[in-house]
């Protein structure tokens, strides 16, 4: 446990240190969030019954764009070797950077979101139930996310390799969570959903914390 | 319309059947001139390096 | 299969193979043709447009298999460490990616007049669509590399990753259409399956599986005669 902490308070000294780039992400999901208002039209309704839509395929296409950081300059440095070779076991490592790398995205995004539905014009029923899928969500995102990291690490064209592998892998937990919000518009319980995202995330955990560190470890050996 | 037209007329729907059968036929076809047209390729790769391996007759290091 | 993890071995296989499933594959897929074309009745409400199933479904079929095919082929290149099961997969996704652009394209045809859109928000289409970026994505990774064997294992993950993946997106796309009940219920099945329309999608079936075996054989062939052509003008540099 002390190594986990240890390791992602490297990691969160490591996000302070370059937080413009998790700026940088939050900025680019606002400005999507821009983007598809414009490509709607100013039509109030329509907006508002899109809001969730817009709001998850925004926060997909921001976490997905902070992936390249998750590993590279680690790798770069050679500090993936070391800790390859340290007894620290490599899914801590990937366990603590996917923690930290989702206080860097999703978490922002969630602190964000309310930015989105005030413009969008979200009834405020439906506040909780977003909310609750961005929170549910978003680390999942962070987690499948690390696998096609890991998975890309080190290739050529890597900024747009890995938003094309990791986006239709992403895609069912933004099913899930625009499918609770429309329930919840439609006035119906949405509990069955959120559990699904839930159950998403747990499914997701030991499938990144067991394929991650396996892409990793074949990084590592080729060099 | 005799029986030859009526087949191609496709009941009216010919620009939809006809298009799509005719895709299945040239990606299936295309994609074995291609492969094969690589394989010509590498062989002649292949054979030109072993010929030229087979003209030094001292060991590589 | 071990006996074919011998290059030579398995360019005897594929040398004896290939001819044989090329046959098998030219006349299954005729035959296949001209039951669905030809043979077949038309459907009393879409007419002759469900003759499009007859290629639709079978390269649907192939499209779902062949990623199968490719994460068992990766399973074995990464778990067993078969030399040769790389190369396979990366023979084989390409013709998957065919096989889902095909599914796709046809299923368009077909929705056009029978229910009056290009392009049909159904489970199936979609998820068939994804399934495509997913082939993409994997062919993508064995160039993205300099090191080559990099780029191998880095698409032999994936591939696993993706076949994982693969039901959970099939499901939730389900849920998603289900959810936004369009007016009439779109079943690009089309009609309830009887003998007679049974038969051309079999045969048709079997002629693309056929067919993937002889170009997966010939690709694989191929990229190991690339990968001692390469082995050699790399000693040759050195000499």
């Amino acid at each position: 446990m002390s190594a986990f902490l240890a390791l992602s308070r490297r990691e969160l000294l490591l996000l302070w240190r370059q937080r413009g780039e998790p700026l940088i992400a939050l900025a680019f999901f606002l400005l999507a969030a821009l983007v598809f208002a414009f490509g709607a039209g100013p039509d109030a309704a329509l907006l508002q019954r899109i809001a969730p839509g817009v709001l998850w395929a925004s926060a997909l296409f921001a976490v997905v764009l902070s992936l390249e950081r998750l590993f590279e300059s680690d790798h770069a440095e050679g500090a993936l070797d070391q800790l390859a070779l340290s007894p620290i076991s490599l899914p801590m490592v990937v366990a603590a950077k996917v923690l930290v790398h989702w206080l860097g995205s999703g978490f922002l995004l969630l602190l964000a979101a309310p930015l989105v539905a005030l413009a969008y014009g979200l009834p405020w029923a439906l506040w909780p139930t977003l909310l609750l899928t961005l929170l549910l969500g978003t680390p999942s995102l962070s987690l499948i996310g690390a696998v096609v990291a890991a998975t890309a690490l080190g290739a050529r064209r890597g900024g747009v390799l890995i938003p094309l592998l990791a986006l239709p892998l992403m895609l069912p937990v933004l099913i899930l969570g625009v499918t609770a919000a429309d329930a919840a518009a439609a006035g119906l319980a949405d509990g069955a959903h959120l559990l699904l995202l839930g159950a998403a995330l747990l499914f997701a955990l030991p499938l990144s914390l067991v394929a991650a560190p396996a892409a990793l470890r074949q990084a590592l050996e080729a060099g | 319309m005799s029986a030859l037209e009526s087949f191609f007329h496709m009941g009216g729907y010919a620009a939809y059947v006809w298009p799509a059968v005719g895709l299945t036929l040239a990606v299936l076809l295309g994609f074995v001139a291609v492969s094969l047209r690589r394989l010509k390729r590498t062989r002649r790769q292949l054979d030109a390096l072993e010929a030229t391996r087979l003209r030094q007759p001292k060991s590589l290091p | 299969m071990q006996r074919f993890a011998n290059p030579g071995r398995f360019l005897r296989l594929a040398d004896a193979l290939i001819p044989w499933a090329a046959t098998v594959a030219t006349a299954l897929i005729l035959l296949g043709l001209y039951l669905g074309l030809c043979v077949a009745p038309a459907d009393y409400q879409q007419g002759d447009t469900v003759r499009i199933m007859y290629v639709h479904v079978p390269a649907a079929w192939m499209a779902l298999s062949g990623y199968l095919f490719l994460a068992v082929v990766s399973a074995a290149a990464l778990v067993w460490r078969h030399p040769l099961a790389h190369l396979v997969a990366k023979a084989a996704s390409p013709l998957g990616a065919a096989f889902t652009f095909l599914a796709l394209v046809t299923g368009s045809l077909w929705g056009r007049p029978t229910w009056g859109t290009w392009w049909v928000w159904d489970g199936r289409l979609t998820s068939v669509l994804v399934l495509f970026f997913l082939y993409l994505g994997h062919m993508a990774l064995y160039g993205a590399f300099d090191d080559e064997r990099r780029g191998q294992k880095a698409a032999a993950i994936l591939a696993l990753v993706g076949a994982v993946n693969l039901p959970i997106i099939k499901f939730s796309v389900d849920w998603w259409t289900t959810l936004h009940q369009p007016a009439s219920v779109f079943r690009l099945d089309g009609p309830t399956i009887d003998a007679q329309m049974l038969w051309p999608l079999l045969v048709t079936a079997l002629g693309f599986m056929a067919y993937f075996l002889a170009l997966v054989l010939l690709r694989a062939k191929q990229e190991v005669l690339s990968q001692r052509a390469r082995a050699l003008a790399l000693l040759q540099a050195g000499a």
